[in-house]
């Protein structure tokens, strides 16, 4: 029986933890920086290029061909068998936004297209619920299902905020995004990065790349783009911050991510309470069950 | 009428994944574990009153009902096989690492306790047990509610300031039900009484839970979840009026009993409806959350004008 360290120390917490180290919190001494994502929306193409080296690298098998009628995205969402995921949404806008069409006339449309990704959170709801400990923080700040350890109870399926991790209907387990762990021990770039050709997924050291998406959105709102955000960005955040962030150009919901994403694990030392009084109270209810009258 | 909430959402598809766990497994697991509990409960306080009939079978009902539960969440898992790594770590951010242990620690309890019952032997290692089993039964009956709260599904969620009493209110029903099944009509007060609390917690729970939660109350009322919730609560009420009227009457008694089992059930089965339908539909995760944003955005607004 081993104690986790993250859920004793440094995990139950009911303030916005700041801009922590989750490598160092998880209990690594020493640690390479923490390695994520800035996938900015502004220049991706929908080419899914992502998508398909994803699939390639990681041998994630195939989970559904349909044409969905959703613009091009006939993947639907990211699940147990999709960890990259291009959604597209035509909007009516006119001709100079990022996305338009620019025919500039009455159906002028804008086109949005982004890459979504497991957001590898600072405070991960999926890793603070495994009750195997199958689900790990890496020592690059990354969260990973370990499957040989998963048993499939699915309770990080339902604690994720935004609806990434899934159980695999045939396999049994929980499977996401690794952020290609394997190819991260050897200094290679995840998959999907590697074959972005508009770098629009940028990988590296979080802090870095946060300043590159700060400079990013200045440049967008200076040349007339002023829906540009960014999001997950901030380590003040419901989730302390992202290590897989995003420069949108609307608002979340419309590109199915969840507006104000709080972690599950933020309420949890109430809800002990709760349920210790309750605990109390049942047993309270016994005493005078059992003494408050005849037999 | 309130008006439709604005708002948007990619093609109407969910925000957060719908939970994975089946029904009747989970819901099952979270009745009956909640029975075992609270009739470990009932047992011990039954013992000290010199009930032998009750206390026995409630100590029966408590190993029987915590054996299914087990069994249940076991059949639920992904690789059954694997069920002893819930044992790999004790992590108390998440529910069902403490409920796992408190479970490996209640069972033998219970059963130790039910079998020292049954047949008479080692009555001082059967009171300890009678003894322990009560304590962590109290837990083994709330921890499904922090659970269940613990999760991204706002149904769930949201309700998690009530929801522990709700399960501790609807635990101590079931129990009381099942002691008003078990034992002979002389020595059915403590459960009728214990049915009695239950009952009361439940319901006043329910609605403080469906009135403070706003539209995330939906599903409680509306659809199938809804009926069954406002079905399990009228049949609780009912049973216990039967229970009352009828306590002389040993086919009344057993009747209000079952009764009272089923509406626990049947509670259980539509916080889990509900909770799947809050998940599925986006506007449950989407509209709270836009509006706990603007209200933050407000709020600092405020501070900042109020600093200049």
């Amino acid at each position: 029986m081993s104690v986790d360290a993250a859920g004793l120390t440094g995990v139950i917490r009911a303030e916005p933890a700041g801009a922590v180290d989750p490598a160092a919190l998880a209990g690594y001494a020493e640690h390479p920086p923490r390695m994520g994502f800035f996938t900015d929306t502004s220049v991706c193409i929908g080419c899914k290029a992502c998508e398909v080296a994803c699939k390639e690298w990681n041998a994630v098998p195939e989970d559904g061909l349909l044409l969905t009628g959703m613009s091009y995205d006939n993947t639907q969402g990211l699940g147990a068998s999709t960890w990259r995921h291009v959604a597209f949404i035509e909007q009516p806008g006119s001709a100079g936004e990022p996305g338009a069409t620019g025919r500039g006339d009455a159906g002028d449309l804008r086109w949005l297209m982004s890459s979504d990704v497991c957001k590898h959170c600072t405070e991960a709801a999926c890793l603070d619920v495994c009750p195997t400990g199958a689900l790990i923080r890496t020592e690059f700040g990354t969260v990973v299902v370990q499957e040989d350890v998963c048993n499939g109870c699915g309770y990080c399926v339902s604690a994720c905020p935004y609806g990434v991790i899934d159980k695999r209907r045939d396999d049994g387990r929980a499977w996401k995004c690794t952020l290609c762990y394997d190819r991260l021990g050897s200094g290679l770039e995840p998959a999907c990065a590697k074959a972005c050709p508009t770098d629009s997924i940028q990988f590296g050291p979080v802090d870095e790349l946060r300043e590159r998406a700060a400079l990013r959105v200045t440049e967008l709102h200076n040349a007339g783009t002023p829906q540009a955000r960014l999001y997950g960005a901030d380590p003040a955040d419901g989730i302390g911050g992202a290590g897989a962030f995003f420069l949108l150009l609307d608002e979340p919901e419309t590109y199915g991510l969840p507006p104000d994403p709080v972690v599950t694990t933020r309420d949890l030392p109430r809800i002990w309470r709760h349920v210790g009084l309750a605990a109390a109270m049942l047993a309270a209810g016994g005493v005078a069950a059992c003494f408050g009258g005849r037999a | 009428m309130v008006p439709k909430a604005e708002f948007t959402s990619y093609y109407g598809r969910p925000v957060v994944k719908e939970p994975v766990w089946q029904a009747p497994e989970v819901p099952g697991y979270l009745f009956l574990g909640g029975l075992a509990g609270a009739s470990s409960v009932l047992a011990a306080g039954a013992q000290v009153r010199a009930c032998p009939d009750l206390a026995r079978g409630a100590k029966v009902g408590a190993v029987a009902a915590i054996s299914l539960s087990a069994a249940a969440l076991i059949a639920d898992l992904g690789r059954p096989e694997r069920f002893l790594n819930m044992l790999r770590v004790f992590k108390p951010t998440s529910p069902m690492s403490v409920g796992s242990w408190l479970l490996a620690a209640y069972g033998p309890a219970a059963g130790a306790a039910a079998m020292s019952a049954v047949t008479g032997i080692l009555p001082a290692a059967g009171t300890a047990a009678t003894a322990a089993a009560a304590a962590l039964g109290c837990g083994v009956s709330t921890y499904t509610a922090a659970l269940i709260c613990d999760t991204a599904v706002p149904a769930w969620h949201n309700g998690y300031r009530e929801m522990p009493y709700l399960f501790a209110g609807s635990a101590a029903s079931a129990a009381g039900g099942l002691g008003l099944l078990a034992a002979p009509c002389a020595q059915a007060g403590p459960a009728r009484r214990l049915a009695v609390l239950g009952a009361a917690a439940e319901i006043t729970s329910a609605q403080l839970l469906t009135r403070r939660i706003g539209m995330t109350a939906e599903p409680y009322r509306t659809g199938t979840a809804g009926l069954m919730f406002h079905a399990s609560e009228v049949a609780t009420a009912c049973a216990l009026g039967v229970a009352f009227i009828g306590r002389r009457h040993r086919a009344a008694t057993a009747l209000a009993g079952a009764t009272l089992l089923a509406a626990s059930a049947t509670t259980r089965l539509a916080i889990f409806g509900a909770g799947r339908v809050s998940a599925r539909d986006p506007k449950y995760t989407i509209v709270p959350q836009r509006e706990r944003r603007t209200q933050r955005s407000a709020a600092q607004a405020d501070v900042h004008s109020a600093r200049q």
